[in-house]
């Protein structure tokens, strides 16, 4: 007689009588097998090269993972002697009901994968592109349906988006702006300091931000913060399917979630971009002041000499048209997200990350397109 | 043997506040192993936020929960882990993750407890899948492209995942039609008797509680009013349980079940 002490834990015992059984006891659960599962799988799978029967009225309790174990062993099938309680073998028919599904089979691996992937992400940038003008077609269309139903202009949408895309970020423009101002006229006071061309500083600085990084540096900062915010909005309504409802009661989405995102960062960008180059100015103009000794009121006076205003209208409208196209890009994206996480996150970087790489080509054709305006010399 | 006599759930003397309102003023309650309890309470009254204290998303205000006999809280992250993996819950609207497939998602607890390989895991889903009454096949899709109720389905299979002795839902059938609603109740019933599993649901459709709880808790004047069987609260005078069970439509969806109601 085998002495079975059943503990919380396994009792495998091989009977020698002719021959082999396997007594096993104990409790064959979760949370006591699956620390040691594939060491407690082994040990079954040697016993059952060899055993004859299998003894499991010692069991105490049998939940799913545990069953799993001897199954496995047993080769997925019932060992022809088996000794079990009843509501023991209701767990292993279980299993074997879950057996008798068709199994999983892994998609077969083309050999022509890399082909179909070049082409799948190319036909991927085609749809981009496809689906990025008929946003603007849309938007056209509904900046006509305004003009013609001038009450159907979704004021306070864009009243709230200016508020946000504008007013809020004043403060964030204005402290980068003024430090950017500072640094860049620190280090151009070092190198005109070498040849005593301390006045050229105001043409520099005053050139350098209004019409180039005044621009681009806000609308950097509006990408990144009301652009993403867009984005992630519009995805999100995706995602509990806040468009469908607007949808179904009449509401165009072009009309209502995409234009007056378009049209307060249309707005809000040519006044973040005054207020920001102003402050760089004048960043720029109190490190002038401490490096080369140049004076508020010379400053004043020789920025409008050498800096022509027209620079100031280049710099204004390159913010309304970067404007446009963050809040596009945005809202292009915000329309692809498909309802999951992932989804969201890749989307919402993709519109950062390309509203950037957009504002920088548009402000490259800008450039190549008013080299001769504004210009000194 | 273990001792039966243990309470699966205990509750001592529970409040809750939110603001200046009281949730719940002194909620006492055991649930012994085994049982099916249907958390039941007019919308508003806590059950819901009952439910989250139990599985220890919400802090109480004031008094304690005893889950298996031990605190929620406190013993440090592998106590506490360790606890928590001994229930299951079942969330309204599934809250699967979204980012992954049927596969990932019933998976996932079991590749948290980093013990198995990918075959035993692979068993054990396709187990789960198949004990959920879904095919191998809908392994591969994601939460995005499944019904109402199959989303529950694989909401349940993943609460099921690591083998709980508890299983908490929250409103299982709200939002499935009828049929559905009874195939789900059904499965949930079955695989509570075959797994021994104790069960504590929310809910206010009655055919789910008539066909699933062997008891029921009254959740009303921000305590427990009354917890016995469906039988024994039907009879309970109170104005919120008339209202609750002796409607029309509850009279109804009780006697199709079996239950004889007897009017006031």
């Amino acid at each position: 007689m085998v002495e079975v002490i059943s503990t919380t834990q396994i009792e495998c015992i091989v009977l020698e009588d002719g021959s082999r059984s396997v007594k096993l006891a104990g409790r064959w659960t979760l949370a006591t097998t699956s620390a040691r599962a594939e060491l407690l799988l082994k040990e079954l799978s040697i016993h059952a090269q060899s055993a004859a029967t299998w003894d499991c009225l010692g069991v105490e309790a049998l939940d799913s993972a545990g069953a799993m174990l001897f199954w496995r062993a047993w080769g997925r099938v019932l060992p022809g002697s088996l000794l079990i309680g009843p509501e023991h073998l209701r767990v292993f028919e279980r299993i074997a009901l879950a057996d008798r599904e068709p199994r999983l089979r892994a998609v077969p691996k083309s050999p022509l994968e890399s082909v179909i992937n070049l082409g799948s992400a190319t036909i991927g940038v085609g749809r981009h592109l496809l689906d990025f003008v008929m946003l603007i077609g849309q938007l056209v269309m509904d900046v006509m349906h305004v003009l013609r139903y001038p009450a159907d202009l979704p004021r306070k949408e864009i009243s709230a988006n200016l508020y946000k895309a504008g007013v809020r970020a004043m403060p964030v423009t204005a402290l980068v702006g003024f430090l950017i101002g500072v640094v860049l006229s620190y280090l151009s006071a070092l190198q005109l300091k070498q040849f005593g061309a301390d006045v050229y500083i105001v043409n520099i600085i005053g050139l350098g931000i209004v019409r180039e990084l005044g621009p681009v540096l806000v609308a950097i900062l509006v990408a990144g913060r009301s652009g993403s915010a867009m984005t992630a909005q519009l995805g999100v309504m995706r995602v509990t399917e806040e468009i469908d409802a607007l949808s179904t009661m009449g509401v165009s989405r072009g009309l209502r979630l995409v234009l007056p995102k378009v049209l307060a960062l249309i707005i809000a960008m040519p006044l973040l971009v005054l207020w920001t180059t102003a402050i760089a100015l004048a960043g720029g103009m109190v490190a002038a002041q401490f490096q080369l000794d140049i004076s508020y009121g010379f400053f004043f006076q020789t920025l409008p000499r050498v800096v022509p205003v027209a620079n100031l209208w280049i710099g204004l409208s390159k913010g309304a048209v970067f404007g446009m196209f963050v809040a596009l890009v945005a809202c292009h994206f915000g329309l692809r997200v498909r309802p999951n996480t992932e989804s969201l996150s890749a989307n919402t970087t993709a519109s950062v990350v390309s509203a950037i790489t957009v504002v920088i080509i548009i402000d490259a054709i800008f450039a190549m397109s008013t080299r001769s305006i504004g210009l000194p010399g | 043997m273990t001792p039966a006599t243990t309470s699966v759930i205990r509750i001592r003397d529970l409040s809750t506040r939110f603001g200046d309102v009281w949730i719940h003023k002194g909620v006492e309650l055991d649930i012994a192993r085994g049982e099916m309890v249907s958390l039941v309470g007019g919308s508003g009254s806590g059950k819901t936020t009952l439910l989250r204290l139990m599985i220890g998303l919400l802090t109480p205000t004031r008094g304690s929960i005893e889950i298996f006999g031990e605190p929620l809280f406190g013993g440090g992250l592998l106590r506490e882990r360790a606890l928590r993996r001994r229930f299951g819950v079942l969330f309204q609207h599934g809250a699967l993750f979204s980012a992954f497939s049927v596969f990932d998602n019933i998976a996932f607890p079991l590749r948290e407890l980093k013990l198995y390989d990918d075959a035993t895991i692979h068993d054990l889903v396709m187990l789960k899948l198949s004990m959920v009454e879904l095919l191998p096949r809908h392994a591969r899709l994601t939460p995005s492209e499944l019904s109402g109720g199959m989303v529950k389905r694989v909401a349940l299979a993943r609460a099921l995942a690591l083998e709980p002795e508890l299983l908490l839902l929250d409103e299982p059938t709200a939002g499935l039609d009828p049929d559905r609603s009874d195939s789900f109740v059904r499965l949930i019933r079955m695989l509570g008797e075959e797994l021994g599993l104790t069960v504590v649901l929310v809910t206010h459709d009655l055919d789910t509680l008539a066909a699933l709880s062997t008891k029921v808790a009254v959740l009303s004047d921000q305590r427990i009013l009354a917890y016995g069987t469906t039988d024994e609260i039907i009879r309970f005078d109170h104005p919120f349980i008339r209202n609750f069970f002796l409607s029309d439509r509850s009279v109804r969806a009780l006697q199709s079940s079996g239950l004889v109601v007897l009017p006031h």
